[in-house]
């Protein structure tokens, strides 16, 4: 799949090394909650890899990326994580390919990636709410961004991926063929499936690194998926904010905005000089004194009545670098601090279309509940992929960032419920306290992963504490409610 | 594994049949919990397992005799089968008659037994679980008798003390392996094992027990007073003087 030819791991294998106890780390997600103790083992190269595999017992590996999964999908109690933030090396670059393919190791970030590309003009598919995930991760957890209605998820845009299985072979999967039923399991798989160590992913052609971008206010939640329902298809990107605080008639009002890549002409002259320029500023990283309760009833009330006043009520055509559009949080470095020590958990469901209904009313829940969440989104997903556990899928999908407090089970497990009844789902990569049975519902094609993984991972040495939670970690019991 | 919420997916229940016990399972109880029920083959047993099975808990119910140490290591086996665990109580504990106690042999011999010898056994049977796991939570009930050993049942109040030890002990061994032990001091609980006692003020209820431990154990807290006002009374109490101390009213 690439010039750099697979290493022939197991006759190359150097005789094992006697086992160095690892200490163990406590790990936990981007939420801060639920974090457990595992060995985590630093992974420079394949037979690293490799190596880890066959030392491992019967708490098995997970491989982890950057930790920005917000649960628990990357870490192992009592067994061992494979740290591969060190691979990340971009092997190749296929410019002149219709379409332009790279090919990375899957500890590349999507940072790293995209400055890497953007001098070429070239531009990674996919981007979620943070460029500091790993390749990798993008795939494991087919993450999805805002302009998932036009460009599906990350896996859509995988041309190829080469997977160490729990038999510690490497195989090169491609979406079609004979290896495409595991290549879409490994899609959205969790790192339950084998660990993806590198990828090729194909991209699209641009002419700057600025977007332009139309802003809207919505006065309320009926008027804010009005106005999302009609044009969504003019624009590539378009997501909105949402006041998830504030009650009555007022309840769900946002701020829509909706862009799409600036071609060179629309540029000023100034910026014409430099059109890829890559504009990342950072403010510095948030240090740790946060208390909990940080975010109460005053500071969040404060936040969504400025965010909604600050936003324009309708501004058309203005012209914002990456950072402003994508990723105004990166700006922070550990940002999710703010929350205090008991940390915090990102909701988020889809439910299709016609649960329009649904929707409503999971959001008056949110807004009657007294929790309090400041960071709300609100998009609407296209077509899903051929992945048995990817998340989106054609309908509303809802983001809500809520602190952990007393009462937020119960939130959680009514949202859940409303959710499971129209058809929909809550994301993986976001969860961190969803129950096996529960889930089981929510993913109807979990039967056809568990399949899978029966066959690639008998014994279940991919494991990891969401596999646990979610009892995908005893494969060969699977298909039992 | 415990959620980001602190709801568990399996608990064991070393005295499943004990009140508190039973309690803190109704606290936890929703569709999917494993449940092990460790306790002696009864109709309380058998009554229990109904009750928790009907609020959706897979339970299993496993043999547990407490003074017949060789058998501590197939209970915990037994109870591990279904994978991890993420709480186990040990909940069962014997009040005997105090004046009796120290009289005859056989029955403090019996009180140090259950209260005491029994718990350390399976303490660090768990203790090992936990160790390889990981992750998890032991809670030991303990009892503010044991935190200052008085007159009126100093049979009991020893062996308490010995278990309140033991697990504050484990507990921070158990630390730097992600595992953690919470000991819960309740004072007069109005139980089974106390029916036909008096009662003395700030009394509590099982599920008040109950409710304290899934606090503490959401906010990741290893030792508790149960009413938690007790934590304030005891700190005084500890620090009388014995000439004083044997002439309060306790």
């Amino acid at each position: 799949m690439s010039d750099e030819a697979v290493p022939a791991i197991k006759p190359s294998l150097p005789e094992e090394q006697p086992m160095i106890p690892q200490p163990l780390v406590e790990l936990h997600g981007w939420g801060r909650a639920a974090g457990t103790m595992s060995h985590l083992a630093q992974i420079d190269s394949v037979a690293d890899a490799v190596s880890a595999l066959r030392k491992s017992d019967s708490r098995g590996v997970v491989p982890r990326g950057l930790g920005r999964s917000y649960g628990d999908a990357a870490q192992n109690a009592g067994g061992t994580a494979l740290d591969l933030t060190k691979m990340n090396r971009i092997l190749s670059l296929d410019a002149s390919g219709d379409p332009a393919t790279v090919t990375v190791q899957a500890g590349v970030s999507l940072d790293s990636l995209m400055r890497a590309l953007l001098p070429f003009g070239l531009w990674v598919p996919v981007l979620p709410g943070t460029r500091q995930v790993t390749v990798g991760g993008a795939i494991a957890a087919d993450v999805h961004g805002k302009n998932h209605h036009t460009q599906g998820s990350f896996g859509n845009h995988v041309r190829a991926l080469d997977l160490l299985m729990a038999d510690g072979e490497m195989r090169t999967l491609t979406p079609d063929g004979d290896t495409s039923t595991l290549f879409w399991a490994t899609v959205g798989g969790m790192g339950l499936t084998g660990a993806i160590l590198r990828a090729t992913v194909a991209l699209q052609p641009t002419e700057t690194a600025y977007f332009t971008v139309d802003t809207h206010r919505a006065a309320n939640i009926d008027d804010l998926m009005q106005q999302m329902s009609q044009g969504d298809e003019n624009y590539t990107y378009s997501v909105a904010w949402f006041d998830a605080v504030t009650r009555g008639r007022h309840m769900g009002r946002g701020v829509l905005t909706r862009g799409n890549k600036a071609q060179l002409a629309a540029l000023p002259t100034k910026l014409r000089r430099d059109p890829l320029k890559f504009v990342a500023p950072s403010l510095g990283t948030l240090p740790e004194i946060f208390p909990n309760r940080m975010i109460n009833k005053a500071t969040a009330k404060a936040f969504s009545t400025a965010w909604y006043l600050k936003a324009p009520k309708d501004r058309v055509g203005e012209l914002q670098n990456i950072t402003q559009f994508f990723h105004p949080l990166d700006m922070v470095a550990e940002w999710n601090r703010v929350y205090g020590p008991n940390g915090f958990l990102q909701y988020q469901f889809v439910v299709p279309f016609e649960a329009a209904e649904v929707f409503r009313r999971c959001l008056e829940m949110i807004v009657s509940s007294g929790h309090l969440s400041c960071l709300n989104v609100l998009k609407r997903f296209g077509p899903g992929n051929p992945s048995p556990l990817s998340f989106p899928m054609p309908g509303w999908t809802l983001t809500v960032d809520l602190p952990i407090e007393h009462g937020l089970d119960k939130l959680c497990d009514a949202l859940d419920n409303e959710v499971v009844g129209a058809g929909g789902r809550v994301y993986l990569a976001k969860d961190s306290r969803l129950s096996a049975a529960m889930f089981r519902r929510m993913y109807p094609r979990l039967d056809d992963f568990l399949e899978v993984r029966r066959e690639v991972d008998p014994t279940g040495i991919f494991n990891s504490d969401l596999a646990r939670r979610l009892e995908l970690s005893k494969p060969t019991t699977g298909g039992t409610t | 594994m415990i959620n980001a919420l602190g709801e568990p997916q399996s608990l064991l229940l070393l005295g499943g049949t004990s009140d508190i016990a039973l309690a803190i399972a109704r606290r936890y109880a929703r569709p999917g919990l494993r449940v092990a029920l460790a306790a002696r083959p009864s109709e309380r047993r058998s009554a229990a397992a109904t009750e928790l099975a009907d609020l959706g808990c897979e339970v299993t119910e496993v043999d547990l005799e407490a003074r017949d140490h060789a058998s501590h290591a197939t209970t915990v086996e037994q109870a591990f089968a279904g994978g991890d665990i993420d709480i186990a109580v040990i909940a069962f504990g014997l009040l005997g008659d105090p004046e009796q106690a120290w009289h005859d042999p056989d029955l403090a011999l019996e009180l140090a037994e259950v209260n005491y010898t029994a718990p350390v056994h399976l303490g660090v049977l768990l203790g090992q679980r936990m160790l390889a796991q990981a992750h998890g939570w032991i809670v030991a009930l303990s009892s503010v008798a044991g935190e200052r050993v008085r007159r009126s049942n100093f049979v009991y109040g020893s062996t308490k003390a010995g278990l309140d030890g033991f697990f504050l002990g484990l507990g921070e061994a158990l630390r730097e392996y992600g595992a953690r032990v919470l000991v819960v001091r309740p004072g007069f609980v109005k139980s089974k094992m106390t029916s036909g006692l008096e009662e003395v003020p700030l009394a509590v209820t099982p599920d008040q027990v109950a409710e304290a431990v899934t606090d503490a154990i959401k906010s990741k807290r290893e030792l508790i007073w149960v009413p938690g006002p007790l934590r304030v009374v005891m700190s005084g109490l500890r620090h009388v003087p014995r000439p004083l101390f044997r002439k309060l009213p306790i």
